[in-house]
């Protein structure tokens, strides 16, 4: 534990170090803050209400981008659970669709952006279905991989039990895929926020990302790095969410790969 | 009481012959060993049992009827490997036979017919000794109490036959002996038929009432692909029964 929080205290004490060299020589430098600065600025951003809009900037913004990375994500996670099985398991939809799987994943989501803001508009979709897209690929051949995993003895031995298809993918696969698909959720964040946050800096009016990029050009350095920390612990407290509920919900899983 | 009858079945896999030649007629309630070298095409047998494959030529009879394509409730498996569920527990995995059969949209069942379903399930649990372990994960088993488990699993559908396919060739000789004395009283408390493949000559010799062995009539290198293995014994074993009901073991690895 003490090692694990090591490179955290040494990180911040190389901070404190800088900046307090940097305001010693001009106390109006912006671009290493010191801590007092960094207390106005998230006091401002969380806890007053914004002098144009009478919003708190921080929570609404927060709310923006939580919307849009789940709704993202939830409809990749679920057209890529229901494609993966179907590829897994039939081998009609495997030979078809693979290939093209495999050269949709190649195509660099953030290249598409601009067809989305046209065929969308500059909305929600749009920022939405980026994420989606971007995500989608993998999570798909992910499950699909998965789904091969399933050994052949076991659909043997279900039919055996006298199952039909249909058995076999409600009782068989798909409560094995469960697990597995968290952990492909898991993967897939990272790029997900990587997503969201292009969406919201190139054409937005909230959001995390929106925020970071408009104050970017008053090198607002005490609200960025703020907010920089808070994606940041936001998408560990999501992995650490995913993981506990993997781990609470599918005690068998965790069980089968110690 | 089932009989069984292999007609002149051969198996091809595209230019090479694996089976030849087979034929049998089965007995009914027979303790059937196959045994031979690997890659003489004893699993492929019991396969084509099971109905995973089909014969390339001739056909397999199940009381006169031939044999469905595909697995079926009719038959058992047991696998030397992943033949359990993984993500049920002991109790479940046996309920999953009687819920499949009966709940064919949900697969599942509910109220009194899954509280019949698992007392029923917990009766077989017994019969293989695992009423310690109900509510255990497959993960957290042994791999004796596993294939107890698998065992348990195929026989709550009621099995004409069953087929084991090495069941117990990664068991401890100790617990390998406990099994054999499990699936010798589960068979004869049954009508079932079994078809069993294993390595051990002695374990052969010991649980069946009749023993095939299937190897190649011609081995030369050059006429390894057209040539595939039949069946060069067939010999019904009689005089360990006796010693088996007095419930003498035989030690691993005696030479019979």
């Amino acid at each position: 534990m003490f090692l694990a929080l090591l490179p955290f205290a040494l990180v911040i004490a190389v901070y404190a170090f800088g900046s307090a060299e940097r305001l010693a020589v001009n106390p109006n430098d912006k671009l290493l803050p010191g801590w007092t600065s960094f207390v106005d600025a998230i006091d401002r951003m969380a806890f007053q209400p914004d002098k144009r809009t009478g919003n708190y900037l921080l929570w609404t913004d927060t709310y923006a981008s939580l919307v849009r990375l789940f709704a993202g994500v939830a409809s990749a996670t679920l057209f890529s659970l229901i494609f993966g099985i179907c590829i897994g398991i039939l081998p009609i939809m495997r030979a078809t669709f693979a290939p093209f799987i495999a050269v949709i994943a190649m195509i660099p989501p953030l290249a598409v952006l601009p067809i989305l803001f046209i065929v969308f508009g500059l909305g929600e979709t749009a920022k939405i279905v980026l994420i989606a897209i971007g995500v989608a690929p993998f999570i798909t051949r992910d499950i699909a991989l998965r789904v091969e995993e399933i050994p052949r003895e076991q659909i043997v031995k279900a039919e055996t039990l006298g199952a039909n298809s249909w058995q076999i993918i409600t009782r068989v696969v798909l409560p094995q895929i469960w697990p597995r698909l968290i952990d492909s959720v898991r993967l897939s964040l990272g790029a997900a926020w990587l997503f969201l946050i292009s969406a919201e800096a190139i054409a937005s009016q909230s959001g995390l990302g929106y925020r970071i990029f408009l104050l970017r050009r008053f090198l607002a350095m005490d609200v960025i790095l703020p907010y920089v920390a808070w994606i940041t612990l936001l998408a560990v407290i999501i992995d650490a969410a995913l993981r506990l509920f993997q781990k609470r919900a599918f005690p068998w899983f965790a069980g089968g790969r110690s | 009481m089932t009989t069984i009858s292999i007609r002149d079945v051969w198996k091809e896999y595209d230019d090479q012959v694996v089976l030849e030649r087979v034929s049998l007629e089965i007995e009914p309630h027979a303790f059937v060993l196959i045994v031979g070298a690997s890659g003489c095409g004893k699993s492929t047998l019991l396969r084509m049992l099971l109905g995973q494959e089909q014969p390339s030529r001739g056909e397999i009879l199940i009381d006169g009827t031939p044999l469905p394509p595909e697995p079926g409730p009719d038959r058992g498996v047991v696998f030397q490997r992943y033949s359990v569920f993984p993500h049920l527990t002991v109790r479940e995995n046996v309920t999953l036979g009687l819920e499949f059969g009966q709940a064919p949209i949900a697969g599942r069942l509910f109220g009194g017919a899954r509280k019949r379903a698992i007392a029923e399930a917990e009766h077989y649990i017994e019969l293989v000794g695992l009423e310690q372990a109900m509510d255990k994960y497959p993960s957290a088993l042994s791999g004796g109490m596993q294939q107890r488990l698998a065992i348990a699993q195929a026989l709550i559908t009621k099995p004409k036959v069953l087929l084991l396919d090495e069941p117990f060739g990664a068991l401890d000789p100790g617990i390998r002996a406990d099994m054999h004395e499990l699936v010798i009283k589960l068979w004869q408390d049954s009508k079932m038929t079994v078809f069993m493949v294993s390595h051990d000559l002695s374990e052969a010799f010991y649980l069946g009432t009749r023993l095939i062995t299937l190897d190649r009539r011609r081995n030369r290198p050059e006429e390894r692909e057209r040539y595939g293995a039949s069946i060069t014994h067939d010999i019904p074993i009689t005089r360990r029964r006796e010693n088996r009901h007095r419930g003498i073991k035989l030690a691993e690895g005696d030479v019979l």
